[in-house]
């Protein structure tokens, strides 16, 4: 289809939406649509935490374990206490940056739903006494840019951002940022470092950790679109409805985006940690079936960084323990579906080009062992590859994030295991991300690697072919000649 | 030309006053000037180095690390296709190969008439609307040949004027946060504990009214 389309509402099963309620409403993505549609009345919840005040507002979130949704999973509320005491002033970056591979979810709720981002922006302020809000806004998304600028001119116009919010004594501003395009400067110290106006490149942890030391060196609490979306629904309901839904461990809902080979690919808001993959890419609600005709070859459960999941998977929960005890992640919520007709070589050549195009270049580890990933598997792709290239790009990839890897000896005795969290020899998490792809297809799809490798070798040596080659005196003088 | 015209500085200086360093407003000055030129002009840096404090090479430093910023002009219409991983699922890299076919030019490259360049990108945030593109990052998503080729007669005959603005152009919107409006742009080097904070610690504890929250 031509034009600006958006994906269908999201779906869901019996709970209710609580950052997507406004998705397929039209004009819900303005202030009067946000205070009159959707699962709750907008702008009532900053009400709410104005009269329980900073400290309790900041323990209800700690309460209800608001986890972060932007990758790594971590509480909201805690991360929130870990900004120094008595040290101001303290800022709060928005990440929406989002551009991990195949995920698409925060640019979903920049479009439809600012207000909720505006408000939960205002919550999260005010917990913890940020005199700013900068909302860094992927540099890609004109759409989304225009959508929270015109919410903030709203609601800066509406007494509900700026000086004096609501006729009490909490002042705060909220500041539309945008990057300019690298998916590093997703990465929360990177963030900062392009909010500084530099490029974006990671700093060091410790003691760069951005709760401590951040924006201009103060505290400053760098959290995930999705995760801030949540806190209006929170505030208008309770921590208990709140926990109600999904898990002990992992309450509330997500967002996921479920694409690649599924007959309905799309955005869906699911209780965190009780759906299965399975329903996930069976149900009508949901994907609605492996493409029809086709069955399902691997999937990836967590964006283009997570190691790949196969068919024995799809009966676990999407739930954050579990899929990390099977050694992977649920990261940023893009399950992206892979049929039988899908090439391993191929679509490990892809994600490694990604992050070869994609390294920031600080360390060597990763700007070097990327690039080799690509022209590694280009290599083979092309049908030039060489035998010994499966134990080089394992070799590579344990220089970026230390094994075990299933080299070919392991691979005999039954050792396959991707270390997971992967080890680093980097200052950010982007090379040792690298590696899971390019392993995960190994350990799994080595004879199509094998295939394409053996192919090449099969170029005919016969005792002809040797008789008919000139003679080292024949071709050193032929050589002679051209090879001046 | 090409350092900012007066009404730009106008803007730049708007922009400079919500950070309370001016050098964070630097990516989006390197956008005000990409906006007025349809590139990042050599000018235009020296002169934004002017507005917010530093060196032309700093800025020129930050701006190479982004793929946004184009040092050299490019087409009116920069054509992106998505050949990552779910794009790719869905016949990214067939779209791509289609439309240097359609447009007569390799992948990186602009077309002679100066109106489209065409590059295949990452992820751009549409992974359930594969195979998705963006032109002038405004996205058109589940896109067939024949839609792309219908796409470019489109842009081509202005058809597409009121949807894509031309290179450089990004948000149509922009926060305006007037000077009377602002309400509290804190530098890192003031030590000032909010309002709101204090008086709770103050309602809290009246004796250790400045101690800081804990
Ligand atoms: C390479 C890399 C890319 C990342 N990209 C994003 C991103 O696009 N969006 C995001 O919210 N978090 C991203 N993260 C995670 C952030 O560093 C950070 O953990 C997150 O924004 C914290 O928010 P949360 O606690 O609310 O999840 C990325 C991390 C890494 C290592
Ligand atoms: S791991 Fe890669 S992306 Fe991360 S800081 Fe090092 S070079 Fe940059
Ligand atoms: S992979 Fe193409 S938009 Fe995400």
């Amino acid at each position: 289809m031509i034009g600006a389309t958006t994906p269908a509402p999201t779906l869901i099963d019996g709970v209710p939406a609580v950052v997507s309620s406004r998705f397929g409403v039209e004009g819900g993505h303005t202030i009067d649509g946000y205070r009159s549609t959707g699962s709750y009345k907008g702008y009532e919840a900053i009400r709410k935490a104005l009269d329980m005040g900073p400290s309790a507002v900041a323990a209800t979130v700690k309460d209800a374990t608001v986890l972060g949704r932007g990758g790594a999973g971590f509480p909201a509320g805690i991360k929130w206490g870990f900004t120094p005491a008595g040290v101001w002033p303290r800022y709060i970056v928005v990440n929406g940056d989002e551009s991990e591979p195949g995920t698409y979810k925060d640019r979903v709720l920049m479009e439809r739903d600012p207000h909720q981002i505006i408000e939960g922006c205002l919550i999260a302020a005010y917990a913890i006494g940020a005199a700013q809000v900068f909302l860094y806004v992927r540099g890609e998304m004109a759409h989304a840019q225009e959508r929270i600028a015109a919410a903030l001119n709203e609601a800066y116009a509406a007494g509900l951002v700026g000086r004096n919010i609501l006729g009490t004594n909490f002042s705060v501003d909220i500041v539309l940022h945008w990057g300019a395009g690298a998916y590093i400067v997703g990465e929360e110290t990177a963030l900062i470092e392009s909010l500084e106006g530099n490029r974006g490149m990671p700093r060091l942890k410790p003691p760069f950790f951005p709760a401590a030391k951040g924006l201009y060196l103060k505290p400053t609490v760098v959290n995930n679109i999705e995760t801030l979306s949540n806190l209006p629904w929170l505030f208008n309901n309770s921590v208990d409805a709140y926990r109600a839904i999904g898990t002990d461990a992992s309450p509330g809902t997500r967002l996921v985006a479920v694409s690649g080979h599924v007959n309905n690919p799309g955005v869906f808001e699911i209780p965190q940690g009780t759906t299965t993959f399975r329903e996930l890419f069976e149900s009508p609600i949901y994907g609605n079936g492996i493409r029809t005709g086709h069955q399902l070859k691997m999937f990836i459960p967590g964006g283009g960084s997570a190691p790949w999941f196969f068919p024995e998977h799809v009966d676990l929960p999407l739930e954050g323990r579990v899929i990390g005890g099977e050694g992977s992640m649920l990261g940023s919520g893009a399950i992206v579906v892979m049929d039988e007709t899908t090439d391993a070589v191929r679509a490990a050549l892809r994600l490694a080009r990604f992050f070869a195009r994609e390294s920031c270049g600080k360390c060597t580890p990763c700007r070097e062992g990327t690039t080799w990933q690509e022209k590694i598997l280009q290599r083979i792709l092309d049908g030039h590859g060489r035998p010994s290239d499966i134990d080089l790009l394992l070799d590579v990839g344990d220089n970026i994030s230390p094994g075990p890897y299933p080299v070919a000896s392991d691979a005999a005795k039954g050792l396959d295991a991707i270390p997971y969290p992967p080890k680093q020899t980097t200052i950010c998490p982007l090379g040792p991300s690298s590696v899971a792809p390019i392993t995960s297809a190994i350990r799994r799809f080595r004879d199509e690697f094998d295939a394409k490798i053996v192919k090449r070798n099969l170029i005919p040596v016969s005792v002809e072919s040797f008789e008919d080659a000139p003679t080292l005196a024949e071709s050193t003088d032929h050589g002679a000649d051209t090879h001046v | 030309m090409s350092r900012l015209t007066p009404e730009n500085v106008e803007l730049a200086k708007q922009i400079i006053r919500r950070y309370p360093r001016p050098k964070s407003a630097l990516i989006p000055l390197c956008h005000l000037a990409q906006e007025q030129d349809g590139h990042l002009a050599d000018d235009a840096m020296v002169h934004i180095g002017e507005l917010v404090g530093v060196t032309s090479a700093e800025v020129l430093g930050t701006a190479s690390f982004y793929e946004m910023f184009k040092r050299h002009e490019v087409g009116k219409y920069c054509v992106n296709i998505c050949t990552n991983i779910s794009c790719q699922l869905m016949g990214g890299e067939e779209l791509l190969e289609h439309a240097e076919q359609t447009l007569g030019i390799r992948s990186g490259s602009t077309t002679n008439d100066g109106l489209f360049t065409l590059e295949d990108v990452e992820c751009i945030a549409a992974c359930t609307e594969a195979p998705a593109l963006q032109v002038n990052y405004r996205y058109f998503h589940r896109i067939s040949n024949d839609d792309f080729d219908q796409m470019i007669d489109e842009l081509r005959s202005g058809r597409l004027d009121d949807v894509v603005p031309p290179h450089g152009v990004l948000a149509k919107v922009r926060q305006d946060l007037a000077e009377e409006q602002i309400a509290n742009i804190t530098p890192p080097e003031t030590q000032v504990m909010p309002r709101w904070i204090a008086d709770e610690a103050a309602k809290n504890d009246p004796a250790a009214s400045e101690g800081g929250q804990a």
